[in-house]
């Protein structure tokens, strides 16, 4: 790792706040990644007849457990846990509902919308799903969809900014008058057409946002190289004999990326907050995708059911709070003038 | 002089175009450069003076083609061979780049405050293609000791340097490559006055030690009569005269020179001088008097001044002035 960085994660760790910030997200996401084994319908391991078998990963019909029906087992059926539990046992995760288990008292009566309760945690919902569950995985949907548009349209963005400020002149006036015209398409109603048409899934989503979402980086990037294409060390650079190339990415993008980066978890935060926003519209992911939207709709549908609107208002509160405090530490740790000892030179 | 000059710069002209309305007509230009003409020799330095705005740093951004000129000649001759640097592509204009240097004014945006001293440094040299990190970092923490600075700075970035080591660092990257031309525009002006001297003497001990060539663009007087050999003196985008220094500072022949000269500060108040204070403001760049440039502010201008444009010519051996009364 290169001094400059060393410094920079020096100055990162130094800050309490982002830095635990930092550590509960990377648990939480790294948690709701294993979404499998913490919340499903299915044991996580089964001994039986002296194997184990792990029925998250592979199917196992029925009949291999000595059933009738050569379809995958049920385990919440209490006559196939009969069958494992009198050859072996299984091991449950510690919430025994998938996002989409429907969830059943002892009568076979649907338990839609129960409070709080030992089985479940935060409640069930109007279709009688276990909240933590869905929960889980909606986080973690929401999540992987904020990166990953991040990523993509931080590219985009970054590269496309970078050749306009670079060379100016005609280059830049026509990429920005395109870039008016693009602005000016509203992505909403480009999705709920789109919607109509076809069938939208993660993917159509992530690209439809993304076509759109690379233009926010663009304003930032093209100003520092608009700045920094006339400076001296550009200069010098440019009279050692340095090709565009290397001056682009070696001199003025380090000097530009402060901005950009130090955007990255607002707008990680912000693709959270948009795929939410059409989730709640009824525009988001398909139906029966748990998402944090369609929780929020839940809530608000069934206002006599508070766990529904508080667990998704708690959920995305919290989510967009720790981002904000990881954007904060990773902007002071970018900025060149912030030294280390500066925070107990105040103090003192 | 017997010796072939390095570099030979003739008419050279360098124009900006004003640009106005709606689809950027051009409805004017400022003459920054307006035909300069000189000769540079190996191992001299020529100082090149004049008040703001008069073109010296487009002289030597244009001279190093960080400008393309307008019209004009700039031959250069290394290694024996002679390239017109005003017309050379870029492709040929890459690898002549190592033998002509920058040193720039502002020792504080020169320098990528993002990179380390040992990559600022090296840089020219990872270009040129020392890929060995080592080997480059021996070469570094050499021209470091060269330029009075220590090995220990390599790790360190700008911001924790004082202009003048800042200005040092400046000086090391210019002088990587082993060059044998070095523009240096103001390298002092920045720098406080007790700072300004050790540089020079710096630049002055890097002369001798590297045979080095400088054309040093400076608007103060003092300076560039301590570290030059020939001065010339621009106004308005022309060379108004050219000399060696003494003689140019004890036997000024342009009446702008003299100006110069005397609004140089001496500290002695007691001191009672002639002082011949110009009047009137720098010519318009952009709309230039007609024939004379200086005339509007010249104490001995005559009707001729105003009509024809006096040539560069020499009044004395190597001592040359645009002026009719010289």
């Amino acid at each position: 790792m290169s001094p400059l960085n060393r410094r920079r994660l020096a100055i990162f760790k130094a800050n309490h706040r982002g830095m635990v910030s930092l550590v509960i997200f990377c648990l939480l996401f790294l948690l709701s990644l294993f979404a499998e084994v913490i919340a499903n319908d299915k044991p996580v391991l089964v001994f039986f007849e002296g194997k184990i078998l792990f029925p998250v990963f592979t199917a196992y019909p029925e009949t291999h457990f000595g059933g009738e029906f050569p379809t995958e087992a049920d385990y919440k059926d209490p006559y196939v846990m009969e069958l494992v539990q009198a050859k072996g046992n299984a091991v449950w995760p510690p919430i025994h509902y998938s996002y989409d288990t429907v969830a059943k008292s002892e009568t076979a009566e649907r338990r839609a919308l129960t409070p709080p309760s030992k089985a479940h945690w935060l409640g069930t919902d109007d279709q009688s799903r276990d909240v933590v569950a869905r929960l889980i995985y909606g986080f973690r949907t929401a999540v992987l969809f904020g990166l990953v548009l991040t990523l993509f349209s931080g590219i985009v963005g970054v590269t496309a900014g970078a050749v306009q400020g670079f060379f100016g002149g005609w280059i830049d006036l026509g990429f920005q008058r395109f870039m008016e015209i693009w602005q000016s398409i509203p992505t909403l109603y480009l999705v709920i057409i789109l919607s109509s048409v076809i069938r939208i899934s993660f993917w159509w989503l992530l690209g439809i946002l993304l076509i759109f979402s690379w233009m926010r980086y663009v304003g930032m990037v093209r100003a520092e190289f608009l700045r920094a294409r006339n400076l001296d060390f550009v200069r010098a650079a440019r009279a050692l004999g340095v090709s565009d190339l290397v001056i682009m990415f070696r001199h003025v993008l380090p000097n530009a990326m402060v901005a950009t980066i130090t955007f990255l978890p607002f707008n990680l935060s912000a693709a959270i907050t948009t795929l939410t926003g059409l989730g709640v519209l009824g525009f988001g992911l398909p139906p029966g995708t748990p998402s944090l939207g369609e929780m929020i709709v839940q809530g608000r549908n069934n206002i006599q059911a508070p766990w529904l609107g508080l667990t998704s208002f708690f959920t995305l509160a919290i989510l967009l709070v720790l981002l904000i405090f990881i954007g904060e530490a990773i902007r002071d740790a970018f900025d060149p003038r912030k030294t280390l000892v500066s925070n107990q030179d105040q103090l003192s | 002089m017997n010796v072939s000059p390095l570099l030979q710069v003739r008419g050279l002209k360098k124009y900006f175009p004003i640009k106005a309305g709606f689809f950027n007509k051009i409805v004017g230009q400022v003459k920054a450069v307006d035909g300069v003409t000189f000769d540079l020799y190996p191992g001299e330095c020529l100082g090149l003076v004049g008040e703001s705005g008069s073109g010296k740093t487009t002289v030597g951004r244009t001279l190093l083609r960080a400008l393309s000129p307008t019209d004009g000649e700039i031959i250069f001759s290394v290694n024996g061979q002679s390239y017109n640097l005003a017309t050379v592509s870029e492709g040929v204009l890459r690898p002549l780049r190592q033998h002509m240097q920058m040193i720039f004014q502002d020792p504080y945006s020169s320098l990528n405050p993002r990179m380390t001293v040992a990559d600022i440094i090296g840089e020219p040299l990872l270009v040129n293609g020392v890929i060995n990190r080592s080997e480059r970092e021996a070469r570094v923490s050499e021209l470091l000791e060269q330029v009075g600075l220590k090995t220990e700075h390599l790790r360190r970035y700008p911001h924790a340097f004082s202009g003048g080591q800042r200005q040092r660092i400046g000086i090391a990257r210019a002088l990587a490559l082993r060059p044998t031309l070095i523009v240096a525009d103001e390298p002092v002006s920045a720098l406080d006055v007790s700072v300004q001297a050790q540089v020079l003497n710096l630049l002055q001990d890097l002369q001798e030690s590297f045979h080095l060539t400088y054309l040093f663009i400076a608007h103060d007087l003092s300076v560039v009569g301590h570290i030059s050999d020939r001065i010339a003196v621009m106004y308005a985008g022309r060379l108004v005269e050219l000399g060696a220094t003494e003689e140019l500072l004890d036997q000024p022949k342009h009446p702008y020179t003299e100006a110069l000269l005397a609004a140089v500060p001496i500290p002695d108040p007691s001191l009672n001088r002639d002082r011949r204070l110009l009047s009137g403001e720098v010519a318009d760049p952009a709309n230039l008097p007609t024939g004379c440039v200086f005339h509007p502010r010249c104490p001995h201008a005559e009707d001729r001044c105003k009509t024809e444009v006096p040539d560069l010519r020499e009044v004395t051996p190597g001592h040359f002035a645009r002026c009719y009364f010289a």
